[in-house]
């Protein structure tokens, strides 16, 4: 064992190439290589080409690191030469060659990040079919709340919670932003994802070719209920989506300012919700953080009134407030925000008490 | 009423609800620990201890002792970060489906807040500033760093800090805002616990202590070299190191800063970055990023430096491209500051903004591309001894270009949208952090244990640890890679779909067999002390090497150098070695010295206490403690005894057996 300390250099290697051979097939199926979004696609592709390009470097990188280690080890009667420590033309091998890979992706990260910038109206649908001028695209209002999201058709009038329906090939434009905490807003197979935060308005352009059923996620860590921050994307045609929007108008409840405040609560794993009106006006009163009736909207410079009242700094707190010294453990399964978080509730009861019934019923079309 | 706001006033919020006795977990972990360090203290008192190691090692200010007292933290504390990540892969791997795993969220947060937190503050700064503060002195043949005491009270510090966090354990509860403690999350009216704060006050107190020591090791390294040592023949670990700490000057401010913000949002009712009244938390996430970026390269520039210098030595050759690594450390350092927002290109920055940063974050690969040549051109025609440093940087080298390349595939902004909080992105840093971080600071283990301690560290059981990092890295973090390169995100305490669940099964097993790795590192120690006396070096010099560590004696005494050495090569000892000099055995001088003082252990025990105070809302304790601090700190600068010498005949003693020893060898 003495002289072979490297008996099986190749051993991770070749569980790595083996793994990763695997992994390029196990993942055929899989949202981020096998999105059914164009703009997911692209970003797909932009996955490849770095990778490609990347490799040109890395794979002799790796082939010489390996041929060196063994081919100079002592003993070995390769030629040794201890003075060798500069060559200006190596030099400028070792220092060009990874400029030159760094600058072909430069242009490739510059004009793709233009490309693909989120914020940028789409001008095609897919690989071979432009976007018609006629056609505007569809507007959605995404908010996440704790933890769940709600998405509102503005020009449909409805709303959903935990499921997002969009019509085939029809360019969407999401407005986003959130009630408290930071998530991204990410359908793997759609689009990248995009923060939504309090007070500000993020936007993302993006389409879905393919119809089927999709998972999205917030992305970003959250609080208590994030691991269960999940909603499905269902991708369907035209005429889907009308039966759709029909249906959820015909048989859900309004979502008014009351029915809001109370969905605004935290709560986790938050079953599919839809209403049949929403005030028009939400998104905008969620976005300056004046939802609740009397709180003065957030306008330029000034920042918003917290709408709960704020908690006090803890130097000012008195005897009985100084609170949240608890080491918590919640009921098994339950999952709930610890208590000190100032509203206690329990998370199924305070939303299913208004919904039980329109929260249920699957989409048709999908 | 009036008695539950007096014991309010005297406790603050701790009550007896903040002990977990509830959590069998906690409470057996809580029960396993105080058995050991009941054991450990019972032992130190049983064998009369305590006043050896106040005397010797709690109070030094010697360098080499304070480096060894940072590398003990930064082990144990690994043990507990790790002991983190098996409960997080366990987690996952069971957690699918109607299974709801083992951990709830409130707890499984607090343990990946934990474990990202106790690894980068407590274990890799320590190690790596341990080593620094071990190895460079000696390298520039200095006799202590520039601030002995400030050495001696940064460690303090960082102990301090470390001990609240580990309090957090038994006493309340940690943070359940990541590893950067993030807001909205840890805004005081969505985490109104003790987390968070306990997570503020450990750091600021870890984190003055690391600033004062990278102010320390700089002035060390720009002002205590050698004659003859000008900058470009500095030996490439201590370029490294300098780089590394002008970084952590410069960036440390900045986390203080925003920590700072946070903490009057908390305890003052101030709106820097919470929801309304005009805070923003995006602002805390520049801050804390502008920091959290160029801290990769703190810690990865000095690990660079070890690869080079083992590079250097088990290929029996000059560093290839010695002002070219020069050039990439300092291109790298300035470069590192300009890359920060690419860890949230998604929150809508702009197409030019991101196109910049994901720009310059690719550049920085140049410069580090260029090192990784420069190692593979000094092994060209070297003569390669594949002991076990040399084995860590082959790894090493397989190991980072992987993790580089995923690296500069999340710069790109598209891919970094689907990537971006993926375990993709997971599987990336730890790529770097343990193919590159990890396994530097085993190499440098492995490579100055001997200089330390005067023997060598065991073959076997470091091959063993070797092998269990390597393959149980690739293990555990090949799956990671392909469940992220699939959408799954991280921080997720349960997964819904069940074909996932394979790949999390694979990473825990790889987990374990790293687990394999850490235990036969501690096996390695023990079986080396053991068996010292058959591994003993009584040379100083067991590897061959290249530089002025290895001119004096291992372990070296207290003054490190009898005589100051004169560099005339960039390799000063093989440059010695090679000219034949002789070492001085006669004519010694007394030598001035910096004498031990309690005060860093005495300032960092109010310091912690003052944290633990604010944490609990205990004022009046935080008041004294503070005001306690305050004074202890302007009584330490009227201590005039602070020097002594070691006179002219114990130095001739001293050298006199090392050139006993050295005919003996010979």
């Amino acid at each position: 064992m003495r002289e072979h300390p490297f008996p099986a250099i190749p051993r991770p290697l070749k569980a790595a190439t083996i793994l990763s051979a695997a992994m390029l097939l196990s993942s055929c199926s899989r949202a981020v290589l096998d999105p059914a979004g164009d703009i997911a696609a692209q970003q797909r592709d932009i996955i490849y080409i770095s990778t490609a390009l990347m490799l040109l470097i890395i794979v002799p990188v790796m082939v010489l690191i390996v041929v060196f280690a063994l081919r100079y080890r002592k003993g070995k009667g390769a030629k040794y030469d201890p003075n060798f420590d500069h060559s200006t033309a190596l030099e400028l091998v070792i220092w060009s060659a990874p400029l030159l890979i760094i600058i072909c992706l430069g242009a490739l990260t510059w004009w793709s990040t233009h490309l693909l910038d989120p914020f940028r109206p789409l001008d095609r649908v897919s690989a071979t079919k432009a976007v018609d001028p006629k056609v505007k695209p569809l507007v959605i209002q995404v908010v996440s709340l704790d933890w769940k999201w709600l998405f509102i058709y503005p020009e449909q009038g409805v709303a959903t919670v935990n499921e997002l329906v969009l019509p085939v090939d029809r360019p969407v434009r999401f407005d986003l932003t959130s009630t408290n905490m930071m998530n991204t807003f990410y359908a793997p197979t759609l689009a990248g994802m995009i923060y939504t935060m309090p007070g500000m308005r993020s936007t993302l352009h993006a389409v879905i070719n393919r119809e089927g059923t999709y998972d999205g996620l917030s992305a970003n860590y959250s609080g208590a209920g994030f691991s269960h921050m999940r909603f499905k994307l269902h991708g369907v045609k035209d005429d889907g989506f009308a039966t759709w929007v029909a249906g959820v108008r015909a048989r859900g409840v309004a979502l008014d300012t009351d029915r809001y405040l109370e969905l605004e609560k935290p709560s986790q794993r938050v079953p599919v919700m839809r209403f049949s009106q929403v005030d028009g006006d939400l998104f905008r009163r969620i976005l300056q953080r004046c939802t609740k009736p009397g709180t003065p909207c957030m306008t330029g410079m000034h920042g918003s009134q917290p709408e709960e009242g704020k908690p006090e700094g803890a130097v000012f707190k008195e005897g009985q407030e100084k609170k949240g010294g608890e080491s918590v453990t919640p009921q098994p399964g339950s999952q709930s925000p610890p208590p000190a978080a100032g509203q206690h509730h329990d998370h199924h009861s305070s939303l299913n008490l208004n919904h039980a019934a329109p929260g249920t019923a699957r989409v048709a079309a999908a | 009423m009036f008695d539950e706001s007096v014991i309010k006033t005297i406790f603050g919020r701790l009550t007896w609800e903040s002990f977990p006795v509830h959590e069998p977990i906690l409470l057996v972990t809580f029960i396993v620990v105080m058995t050991l360090g009941l054991g450990i203290v019972a032992a130190v008192t049983k064998y009369k201890l305590w006043g050896f190691l106040w005397r010797e090692w709690f109070t030094s200010v010697d360098h080499k002792k304070i480096g060894i007292m940072y590398m003990i933290l930064g082990i144990i504390m690994l043990l507990r970060g790790f002991a983190d990540a098996l409960m997080m892969r366990a987690q996952q791997a069971i957690a699918f489906g109607a299974s709801e795993g083992y951990l709830n969220s409130h707890h499984y947060d607090q343990i990946f807040s934990a474990h990202g937190t106790i690894m980068i503050f407590f274990v890799a700064i320590p190690l790596i500033v341990g080593l620094v503060n071990y190895v460079m002195p000696l390298q520039i043949g200095a006799r202590d760093v520039a601030f002995p005491f400030l050495n001696n009270l940064s460690f303090w510090l960082t102990v301090a800090g470390a001990l609240l966090v580990m309090v957090s354990l038994f006493v309340g509860e940690f943070s359940r805002g990541g590893w950067l403690n993030y807001v909205p999350v840890t805004n005081l009216q969505n985490s109104p616990d003790t987390g968070p704060d306990y997570y503020l006050w450990a750091l600021q107190i870890a984190g003055v202590g690391t600033t004062l020591s990278a102010i320390n090791m700089v002035t060390t390294i720009i002002k205590m070299r050698a004659p003859g040592m000008s900058m470009m023949k500095m030996p490439i670990f201590t370029w490294t190191a300098l780089c590394s700490n002008v970084l952590a000057i410069a960036i440390f401010p900045v986390l203080t800063g925003a920590f700072a913000l946070l903490m009057l949002d908390r305890y003052v009712g101030t709106n820097f970055f919470t929801n309304d009244l005009g805070g923003n938390p995006m602002m805390y996430w520049n801050l804390v990023w502008i920091w959290g970026h160029p801290e990769v390269y703190v810690l990865v520039l000095p690990v660079f430096g070890i690869y080079s210098e083992i590079t250097s030595t088990f290929t029996g050759k000059r560093l290839f491209g010695y002002s070219s690594m020069v050039y990439a450390t300092v291109v790298i350092t300035i470069l590192s500051y300009l890359v920060w927002l690419h860890h949230f290109f998604t929150m809508g920055s702009g197409a030019s903004v991101n196109s910049f940063f994901g720009i310059a974050t690719m550049v920085i690969s140049i410069p580090t591309g260029a090192k990784i040549f420069n190692w593979l051109f000094t092994m060209y025609r070297g003569e390669i001894r594949y002991e076990l440093p040399m084995m860590w940087v082959v790894a090493f080298m397989l190991t980072f270009v992987v993790g580089g390349m995923t690296g500069v595939l999340l710069a790109v902004p598209p891919a970094d949208f689907v990537l971006h909080n993926s375990l993709f992105l997971v599987a990336h840093f730890h790529n770097v952090i343990i193919g590159g971080v990890v396994f530097g600071l085993f190499a440098g283990m492995d490579y100055w244990f001997p200089k330390a301690f005067g023997f060598r560290l065991d073959r076997f059981w470091g091959k063993v640890t070797f092998w269990g990092w390597v393959i149980g890295y690739w293990v555990a973090w090949t799956p990671i890679y392909i469940v992220g390169l699939m959408g799954t995100t991280r921080r997720v305490n349960h997964f819904d779909d069940p074909s996932l669940q394979i790949w999390f099964v694979i990473a825990a097993i790889g987990a374990v067999i790293i687990l394999i790795g850490i235990l036969a590192f501690v096996i390695q120690i023990a079986v080396s002390i053991i068996n010292r006396d058959k591994l003993r070096d009584t040379t100083g010099d067991p590897w061959n090497g290249r530089t002025l560590e290895w001119s004096t004696s291992s372990p070296p005494p207290a003054y490190n150098f009898a005589f100051t050495p004169q560099v005339h090569d960039l390799d000063a000892w093989y440059d010695m070695k090679d000219r034949g000099a002789e070492r001085p055995v006669k004519g010694f001088l007394p030598v001035h010295m910096p004498r031990n003082t309690g005060a860093g252990v005495i300032l960092s025990g109010l310091a912690m206490v003052l944290g633990f105070a604010m944490v609990w809302y205990i004022w009046w304790l935080a008041a004294l403690s503070a005001g306690a601090l305050l004074i202890g700190g302007i009584i330490h600068t009227f201590n005039y005894n602070r020097d002594y010498h070691i006179p002219a005949d114990e130095v001739a003693e001293q050298e006199d057996a090392r050139t006993k020893l050295l005919a003996a060898g010979a």
